[in-house]
């Protein structure tokens, strides 16, 4: 019995608790990133963003959040009440788990898995269900097109995505996200990997739905996408899950890119500040590309969206795995 | 030489960077918004706002029940009904303003041979019933007790234009 408590039982509530740690924390800047998004696109369009609850409007979040969870939850009569209901929450859950492998400093990971990468793009994949689920069940045709178009974009630049990740990979030698965050530690791979950053931060503006690539959510076609049938807490789900991957996708971008949690320089003053401190200012920092990005450029029509992710990213991913693995191979730095 | 200006300007994303660097001159610009309900924009003195039927300083009503304002409203929203008073001098029993008929259009103001209908600088006079913007003369009235100041430091500060 005592063994069965040992092998068992702690590390399982070490674990929950470890989860906790991580997923509270999230949920809380989820709900701020909503803020910050406010007020940063009200700053760029000379407005103050909201202002009235708490001092700065700070408290703004979870007043939303409170109304959301007020509200009645409406099932349409003709949609399939199971999957409606069980939409969301995949949604919100496959946001969530992606950050089991996220190391937030040297040995702070929970998952420390060699196959790192793979689960991400497993997780990121699996997304789509939650979307086509929702429309599908909604049985309304603005959910159902915008559904589709979702989970097109989203194959469409994974598949960029699954290619920019090689490049990193390949110079990286490892799927291990630690390992790919060590391989940093003299050169952050934005800088030989410029114009795969660059794609990649626009291919995550569209795996996320965000602007430009915003069209599951078009408005001024499809009401609303995907989730116009959600109401309430469902529909607060979907929001959190939408906000989560661009927290998730942010995090992934700065381990693969900018170097996890190092710090800049490899001196003194830099180095005093804790390496999850750096990773979280570098996701910031990306968030902020999100937000800025949504201010700055109007929505792609649905060709244009289409001929950029599979006649320009695709290709010019391709064409840079072959010249980063030729380099590599040239000059004898293939890793492994 | 167009063709090669014009593909350099795209793969280095000429019109992207200049998007973007506007969006970020702007959010450190000065906003332009005000914080509303606790700050408010300036006011013309000839700003056309809630109405208000005003006193003289001896506490005599102005209005002397010439019922020009009614002839002249367009919106057909003001109703006088007047009778001698038994001191000898006309005075209105009922002067009504359907606040949601009137269009803010300032006739009653321009025509009152005695300055008593104006409008006064109040805009904040919404309401959560319609019958409740059914002013009647006692309304007024107090509306004129009430904003007496302003609205005749509005009429001095306009009165050299007129």
């Amino acid at each position: 019995m005592v063994e069965f408590w040992g092998d068992y039982i702690w590390p399982a509530v070490w674990i929950a608790l470890l989860i906790v740690a991580i997923v509270v924390p999230l949920l809380l800047a989820i709900a701020y990133l909503t803020y910050a998004e406010r007020k940063v696109i009200a700053a760029m369009q000379l407005r103050q963003g909201p202002m009235v609850v708490g001092p700065f409007g700070l408290l703004q979040p979870i007043a939303d959040g409170l109304k959301l969870l007020a509200k009645e939850t409406v099932l349409p009569s003709g949609a399939n009440k199971v999957v409606f209901l069980l939409a969301p929450m995949v949604t919100f859950t496959l946001a969530l788990i992606g950050w089991a492998v996220i190391p937030f400093d040297e040995g702070m990971v929970l998952a420390d898995i060699n196959v790192g990468v793979l689960y991400l793009l497993a997780i990121s994949s699996l997304g789509v269900y939650g979307i086509i689920m929702a429309g599908w069940a909604s049985n309304s045709r603005y959910a159902f097109l915008g559904a589709l178009r979702s989970a097109a974009q989203m194959v469409s630049y994974e598949i960029a995505i699954g290619l920019i990740i090689i490049n990193v990979l390949i110079t990286a030698g490892s799927l291990n996200l630690s390992e790919i965050v060590q391989a940093q530690e003299n050169l952050w791979y934005f800088i030989p990997h410029f114009p795969m950053f660059a794609i990649f931060v626009a291919s995550i503006l569209a795996e996320t739905n965000r602007h430009p690539f915003d069209l599951p959510e078009a408005e001024a076609e499809l009401v609303a996408g995907y989730n116009v049938e959600y109401s309430s807490m469902a529909f607060a789900l979907f929001f959190l899950g939408e906000y989560g991957n661009m927290i998730l996708m942010s995090a992934i971008c700065s381990v693969l890119f900018l170097g996890g949690w190092l710090p800049p320089f490899d001196l003194a003053p830099f180095t005093w500040i804790p390496g999850p401190i750096w990773f979280i200012a570098k996701i910031s920092l990306i968030l902020f590309i999100f937000i800025w990005a949504r201010a700055t450029l109007p929505r792609y029509r649905y060709d244009q969206l289409m001929r950029l992710g599979w006649k320009v990213f695709l290709p010019a991913s391709l064409l840079w795995v072959v010249v980063t693995s030729g380099f590599l191979v040239a000059t004898g730095n293939l890793p492994g | 030489m167009a063709f090669l200006d014009r593909t350099a300007r795209t793969l280095l994303w000429q019109e992207l960077v200049s998007g973007f660097a506007l969006t970020l001159r702007y959010m450190f610009k000065p906003k332009v918004t005000l914080d509303y309900p606790y700050e408010k924009g300036p006011l013309s003195p000839r700003f056309r706002g809630e109405h208000a039927l005003r006193r003289y300083p001896n506490g005599e009503e102005r209005c002397i029940a010439c019922k020009l304002c009614e002839a002249i409203c367009p919106a057909q929203a003001i109703t006088i009904e007047s009778e001698p008073r038994p001191d000898g001098s006309r005075r209105t029993t009922r002067y009504d303003i359907d606040m949601v008929k009137c269009i803010y259009c300032g006739m009653c103001e321009e025509s009152c041979p005695v300055d008593a209908i104006v409008e006064g600088p109040n805009f904040e006079f919404a309401t959560e019933t319609r019958a409740e913007l059914f002013y009647n003369k006692e309304r007024l009235l107090a509306n004129g007790d009430r904003w007496e100041r302003e609205i005749s430091a509005n009429l001095a500060a306009d009165a050299p234009y007129r």
